[in-house]
């Protein structure tokens, strides 16, 4: 009995669009949703980035002083460089990933091939160059003193270059004065039963108190950024004083409970939004392999269409993206 | 079916022959955008580092004028103008790599105005609260301090 409505007259006639609603196919359709979900997923994250910014407006840490780096240059300061050269090689990628598509319409199979490989290479050295970042990050090169407060307090001397006196940043392994014995790392072999305890910062506030006390060029410089859009520096007297009463803490490099460039939260952000970037351009790089493949394989050609590629393409070009935005907000906002 | 593609860019001022130039057009922009980019934030030029319009003081509409020019009353120009541009960017990536100018009005439209709407609501209330928190730490008597 058809009691029940069996027919509602709309067969065949998906939103009167068709079997392709708005005229783009069910996984073109369905890849965009999920671009337009991960972009929120990723403005998210942006926009805490910006909440936390905003609560430490005046003590955050100065991108060009942090990302000074190019690999193969050691102790050069050339900021953003390299982030630059991370960009066009993804907006590269990107470029090569559109032509694959291209090539894909015209049916060409030897041209998608060469582009898709091209697009991967690309991904490969992206991700490669996130890696060395991190590693640079993590490694750190001046090292701080964390104060009760939480607060970090690098060191340096004001010098003249070229007729203009700067400040110039000094790493505490230049002049922290060492002395034996002070505290040993504890591990399992001695005490008690299965208890290790985490690596010990390379030296102890009183070392480099000593160390501080004894060369007298050495200044203090705090998180406070001044009038000028400058990190404050102290006196010689605030100096020692400062790591007198309120050090705590030696730090070298960056973790995520504490890093050497200024309020902890810098560091969690760009662990957690260029790490969750970078999974994202490994998990592309992932699929455009297994397109490659297909591709080689003849999979799309025998299908007649290629639009898997454009569906990989579209992802791709998201994470090409969604680094634009990490880009300004990390490196040059 | 996605083999006609629209082939201008700028409203019409430039046109390509084929969908292969035109890429490289776009890739082309995108450099310059990004050399302008880097060499604004290295070069850092000193009128830009400033605010050019002070905060209004007074009663409600200085404060409607506030949030309504918040963008030059309360940000560096520089910071502006990066912000401007990774748009402009953002606009041609989608636009010409993802080819969302060829996709039909209502494609287009289903997938940008909710991501643009919720986007600006989102970055409203954190930006919001963060002035909030700012401003509980560093009033005149803050409540929690940190300057130890």
């Amino acid at each position: 009995m058809d009691s029940t409505v069996a027919s509602t007259g709309t067969e065949g006639k998906s939103w009167g669009g068709g079997n392709k609603p708005l005229r783009a196919s069910y996984g073109k359709m369905m890849m965009w949703f999920f671009i337009v979900s991960d972009a929120l997923t990723f403005s998210g994250f942006l926009a805490a980035y910006g909440f936390s910014r905003f609560k430490y407006i005046q003590e955050w840490p100065i991108a060009d002083e942090v990302f000074t780096h190019v690999p193969f240059l050691h102790g050069q300061e050339l900021p953003m460089i390299y982030v630059a050269f991370m960009t066009f090689i993804l907006i590269m990628s990107s470029v090569t990933m559109v032509l694959a598509v291209d090539a894909g319409h015209h049916m060409n199979k030897a041209k998608v091939t060469i582009y898709m490989f091209l697009t991967i290479i690309g991904g490969a050295i992206f991700v490669g160059s996130q890696a060395w970042e991190w590693a640079t990050f993590i490694q750190g090169d001046y090292g701080a003193v964390q104060t009760k407060g939480g607060n970090i307090l690098q060191f340096g001397e004001n010098v003249t270059v070229d007729g203009v006196e700067e400040f110039k940043r000094i790493s505490i392994d230049d002049f922290a004065a060492v002395h034996a014995g002070e505290r040993v790392q504890h591990d399992r072999s001695n005490g008690l039963w299965f208890t290790t305890e985490g690596s010990l910062p390379p030296y102890t506030v009183n070392e480099i108190y000593n160390g501080l006390a004894a060369n007298d060029n050495i200044l203090v410089r705090t998180q406070i950024i001044n009038e000028a859009g400058e990190k404050t520096i102290l006196s010689r007297e605030e100096s020692l004083k400062q790591i007198k009463n309120n050090g705590k803490l030696v730090v070298k490099g960056a973790n995520l409970h504490v890093n050497e460039y200024g309020t902890a939260l810098f560091a969690d952000f760009f662990f957690f939004i260029t790490g969750f970037h970078g999974f994202h351009v490994l998990s592309g790089v992932v699929i455009n392999i297994i397109i490659f493949f297909n591709v080689i394989l003849g999979t799309y050609e025998r299908r007649g269409s290629y639009e898997m590629v454009e569906k990989v393409g579209l992802y791709w070009h998201f994470v090409d993206l969604v680094w634009v935005f990490v880009f300004t907000f990390f490196y040059l906002v | 079916m996605a083999h006609e593609h629209k082939l201008e860019i700028f409203r019409g001022l430039v046109k390509f022959k084929s969908n292969t130039s035109k890429i490289w057009g776009v890739l082309v922009f995108l450099t310059i955008v990004t050399l302008v980019e880097v060499g604004l934030g290295l070069a850092k030029p000193e009128w830009l580092m400033h605010t050019w319009i002070d905060p209004f003081e007074g009663g409600f509409f200085a404060t409607l004028g506030n949030v309504i020019l918040s963008p030059f009353v309360y940000m560096k120009p520089l910071n502006l103008i990066f912000i401007v541009l990774t748009i402009v960017k953002a606009y041609y990536i989608t636009w010409d790599f993802m080819h969302m100018r060829d996709e039909t009005g209502s494609m287009r439209k289903m997938v940008v105005w909710t991501a643009v709407f919720l986007i600006c609501y989102l970055i409203f209330i954190l930006l919001q609260e963060g002035g909030y928190v700012f401003d509980v730490y560093n009033a005149k008597t803050p409540l929690i301090k940190r300057d130890f």
